[in-house]
Order: structure tokens, then sequence, then C-alpha cells
């Protein structure tokens, strides 16, 4: 394996988000904190508790996991769009190196920095809200998987899109709304018995879910079952790199 | 025979459209030498170039370079090529310094601030190494291109008209550093369409057209065949035909009979059986020709690229 190749990919990635640390980190902190005012502050004060929590504390799992996703998403798909849409890829794809080794050093990046994102925001998360973390390695084993399962979606999503606005398109129209819908802001057991089933469709339930498991020990479904999905989605998502790299699709005529 | 560094057998390629880029072509380039690919836009140089970097899929052919097949033991191929491509693709925000080292790193060879140093000093970058590359002028965005693929110190280097769009200041430094390489061993395939580049660079010439390599020669050779220049001289007066006493100089009329068209091979004036021009134009003096004008022509490339395929097909 080409580790040298991979560091210089990961750094590089890096270094490119310290340049633009202030929409990097900066930003999403920002907005993050801004729902834990309005949601858990203001409106989460008059709002009972759910599940035997506390309004405020019990969206601080949904809100990093929205954050995480969006994150995620963004970082990847930018970091192999940008230098596709410069032509500058072309050094990638000549050097001695296989596509696991791009996938890592891109995908791996991606998500170091919405892992360190996500921590930032739960370190944030503490100023406005009390909350406990029950089981603090799935926590981060939960956090873990989730950035590299949707960096993976994102470094897709960035082979995919022929422009800037294709970039925009699937966090805007999917990403957000699924999050939204997902039990980042309440439990699936508060809405009516036929959305609760619908709901279950809703991948991003599974996430939630199961960080929220390992914050307050439940969740709207088993740990078990929410574990199994992240990994079935991340399986899928490297199929699908796997044969967009084997048949050259936007990369390789 | 000179071992080849680059083995180029039936290589095939068609992309998705149904266009076929490459009809099947062998090609062996030699270690050490510098290699001219010339042909017409569209006639193949590009995707040629980009099958044995692992840019293109080939559809067909095997490709080795240095022995090494560049799909089987592509580690072992691409680590050997360095590779400056035709557009200006940088990643604007990175410095000169940075995204040289990136193109090091990427082919897995350790730091080396010394080695980039050199590369930088050779291209005349070594002032610019803490400038983004959004601030520099086209064409020192070309030479980091150029520092970029010596990174690694490749044994072979793909220059993909390396001099499209620049000045001649900057083409001369180039040339130089291209012959610096050669000097080291290293082996050079260029692609231009400027003949005066091949002829000043190239140790052979190859001419693709329509995907098919229609020759590879010699480039002292292939300057011979070039060398056609053409005189034409405008007449006072009109005439209706040659007169005899010019025969031996195979003129053409031209112009209703106006001018006199005059083909010569330019690098064989001295030894040239029928004359040279000077004697042309005592000739045309004595015979009672009188001209107003004159001027040479040089055949431009695209000509000379239809005229060698007309005759190699």
């Amino acid at each position: 394996m080409n580790l040298t190749a991979i560091k210089t990919i990961y750094i590089a990635e890096m270094a490119r988000a310290m340049r633009t640390v202030a929409q990097s980190i900066v930003s999403p902190v920002l907005s993050t904190s801004l729902y834990f005012v309005v949601f858990g502050s203001a409106i989460g004060s008059r709002i009972s508790q759910v599940n035997g929590i506390e309004y405020g504390s019990f969206i601080v799992p949904g809100l990093i996991m929205l954050m995480l996703l969006t994150q995620s998403v963004s970082n990847a798909s930018f970091g192999i769009f940008f230098p596709r849409f410069t032509g500058s890829i072309y050094e990638v794809l000549s050097a001695p190196i296989t596509p696991l080794e791009i996938v890592i050093g891109f995908v791996g990046a991606a998500a170091s920095k919405s892992i360190i994102l996500g921590l930032i925001v739960l370190a944030t998360a503490s100023l406005f809200v009390p909350f406990t973390i029950a089981h603090p390695l799935m926590m981060l084993l939960f956090l873990v998987l989730t950035a590299l399962t949707f960096s993976l979606l994102g470094f897709i999503i960035g082979i995919w899109a022929d422009g800037f606005e294709k970039l925009q398109l699937v966090p805007l129209l999917i990403i957000t709304p699924l999050t939204f819908l997902g039990g980042t802001f309440y439990s699936i057991d508060m809405l009516p018995p036929v959305w609760q089933t619908v709901t279950l469709f809703n991948p991003v339930v599974y996430l939630v879910s199961g960080f929220r498991w390992s914050f307050y020990g439940m969740g709207d479904v088993s740990i078990w079952v929410s574990l199994g999905m992240i990994t079935l989605f991340m399986a899928i998502c490297l199929v699908i790199v796997q044969a967009i790299f084997r048949s050259g699709y936007r990369l390789k005529p | 025979m000179q071992e080849a560094m680059i083995e180029i057998e039936g290589l095939r390629k068609v992309y998705s459209g149904g266009f076929e880029a490459l009809k099947g072509v062998d090609l062996s380039i030699r270690r050490g030498e510098i290699f001219a690919l010339l042909g017409p836009n569209g006639a193949g140089k590009t995707t040629l170039i980009s099958v044995v970097c692992g840019l293109v899929n080939p559809s067909a052919g095997q490709v080795r370079v240095d022995g090494y097949d560049i799909l089987d033991d592509f580690r072992e191929a691409r680590s050997r090529i360095g590779l400056v491509p035709q557009e200006l693709t940088n990643e604007a925000f990175s410095t000169v310094w940075d995204t040289v080292s990136f193109s090091r790193g990427l082919f897995g060879k350790p730091r080396d601030p010394a080695h980039i140093e050199k590369v930088l000093r050779s291209l005349s970058l070594w002032d610019k190494r803490r400038n983004r590359l959004i601030t520099l002028s086209g064409g020192m965005k070309r030479r980091v291109l150029i520092a970029k693929a010596l990174a690694h110190e490749p044994e072979v280097l793909f220059l993909d008209e390396p001099t499209a769009g620049v000045d001649v200041e900057l083409r001369r430094d180039m040339w130089e550093v291209v012959r610096g390489l050669r000097d080291n061993g290293v082996t050079i395939i260029l692609t231009t369409h400027y003949i005066e580049e091949a002829e000043e660079m190239a140790d052979r010439i190859g001419v693709i057209r329509s995907g098919e390599l229609v020759l590879v020669e010699e480039k002292q050779e292939l300057m011979r065949s070039l060398g056609s220049k053409e005189l034409t001289l405008h007449l006072h007066e009109p005439v209706t035909a040659i007169p005899d006493v010019l025969s031996r100089f195979d003129l053409r009329l031209a112009e209703d009979g106006h001018a006199l068209i005059y083909s010569y091979d330019a690098t064989r004036e001295d030894s040239n059986p029928r004359g040279g021009i000077a004697d042309l134009l005592a000739e045309v003096e004595s015979a009672g020709l009188g001209f107003k004008d004159l001027h040479t022509r040089q055949s431009s490339l695209e000509e000379i690229f239809v005229n060698l395929v007309r005759e190699r097909t």
C-alpha cells in the first residue's frame, strides 16, 4: 500500500480545510449553536420532557448528527469535485496508487474533519444545555462510522456531480429533510402510528436513534439495528465506489 | 538497436460514443531519446499519452513502460512517468512549494526539500515558491506543471503541448530544461504543433493522423522531406508558356501567367543539380522576363502533414 500517497492526499485535504477555516469550522459551529439557542434554550424550556429527558438535552445527539451528515457529505463531495472541476485530478489518476488508496485519502480527510467538528459541536452544546454520555465508546463508534459512511456518500456525489449546483442538490433536497424527519427534534413515538411506520424507511432514523442511545441509553430502535443499518449503508457506498473506479465513471473515459 | 523504454502494441481506443481515437498504434520509444509526436488537432496525440499515463482506459492492445505493463504492473509503470498536461490545471489556492511537494508525495516518494528546490530553481520558480498559483501568470503556471511532473524524478516525461501559448523566451527556457533532462537520461515524449520545436528538440518524430501512426522517422530524415520551400516571382508582363531555357527548374505558371513558382529543397540548395536560386534569377533575366517582386514561403505544418499523409497512404 502506498502509505505516503495516502498521507499526502490526507494532509493536502486537511490543509485545504485550514485555509478555509471560517467556512469549515466556524460556520457549522455557529449554525448548530443557533439551533441550541432557539430549540434548546428558548423554545425547549417551554416543552415538556421527552422520554424523561429535558428537551434541550434530548436534541443534542440529533443536532450533532445533523451537522455530521451534512458536513461529511459536503466535505467529501467538494474534496473530489474540486480537482475534477479544475482538471488537477489527472495527477491523482496517473499516480501509482490504487482506487482504495485514493478513497482512504479523500474520505479519511473528510471524515476526520466531520469528526473534529462533531466533537467541537458537542463541546459547544455543553455551554447551552446539560447532558450526559452513557456510552462514550459507542458514541465515538457511531460518530466515526457515520462520518465515514456519509463521507463515502459525499465522495460518490462529488464524482457524480457535473456542476456546483448538483453538489448542493443532494445535501439540500435529501440529507437535510431526512435528518429533520429522522427524529432529530422529536422521538418517533410522538408521531401518529402511520407516520411511525413510514419514518422507519428513513435511514437517518437509525443513525439518530443509535447516537441518542449512546448518550441516554434509549432510542427509537434497538442499538443493534442501528449498528446494522449504518454498516449496511457503508457497505452499499463501498460497492458503489468500487463500481465507479471499475467502470471509470466520470473519472476515466 | 537501443533499448525500448516504452513499447506500444496494437493500441486501440474507442470512446463510449463510438469514436475510434486510436486505431491499432504500434510504437517503440527508445530509452533516453526525445520523441516528438506531431499531428493535427484530434489526431489522437493526447489520447495516446493519456492511455500510457493511466488517464484513459485502452480498448485493446498492450503498453509497457520499462518492461512493466501499464495495467498489470501499473504501480511500477506509473512511478516512472511524469506528465505535463496540455491544459493549465492547478489547484488555484495552493502555493508553488506545496503543490510540487504534493506531486512528489502522490508518487510515494519521501519528502526531499533539496530536490524540490533544485527543480524550482531550474525552472526559475524558486522566487515564487511561496506564491499561490492563482497569482501566477500563464507561463509561470506552465512551469509549475513541469515542476510537478519532475517532482518524483521520473524516467519518462510526457509533455503534451508544453509551449502552447507561451512566449518565445519561456519556450527557449523550456527547451533548455528538456535538453538538460535528456542529458540526465530521461526519456521525453512531446506533442507539439510547432515544427520548429520538433526540429529544435527531437531525435525522432512520429506523425499521427486520425488515430493512426503514419510515420516514425529520424528527425534529420524528416526535416529533409519537410524542407520544401517555394519561390514566387511576380512578372511585369504575363507569359503564356515557360521559356525552354528555364525548363530545368521545373517551374509552374500561376496567376494567369503573371507569376512563376519555383519549388526547392532549402536544405540542399547548395547541391541542387538544377541550379540554385541565383542561377534561376540569372536565367529569368536572360530570358527577358522582368519581375517586380518575389517572395518565398515554407509549407505550413498543416500542409506538411497533409502531404506526408497523402504520400504514405
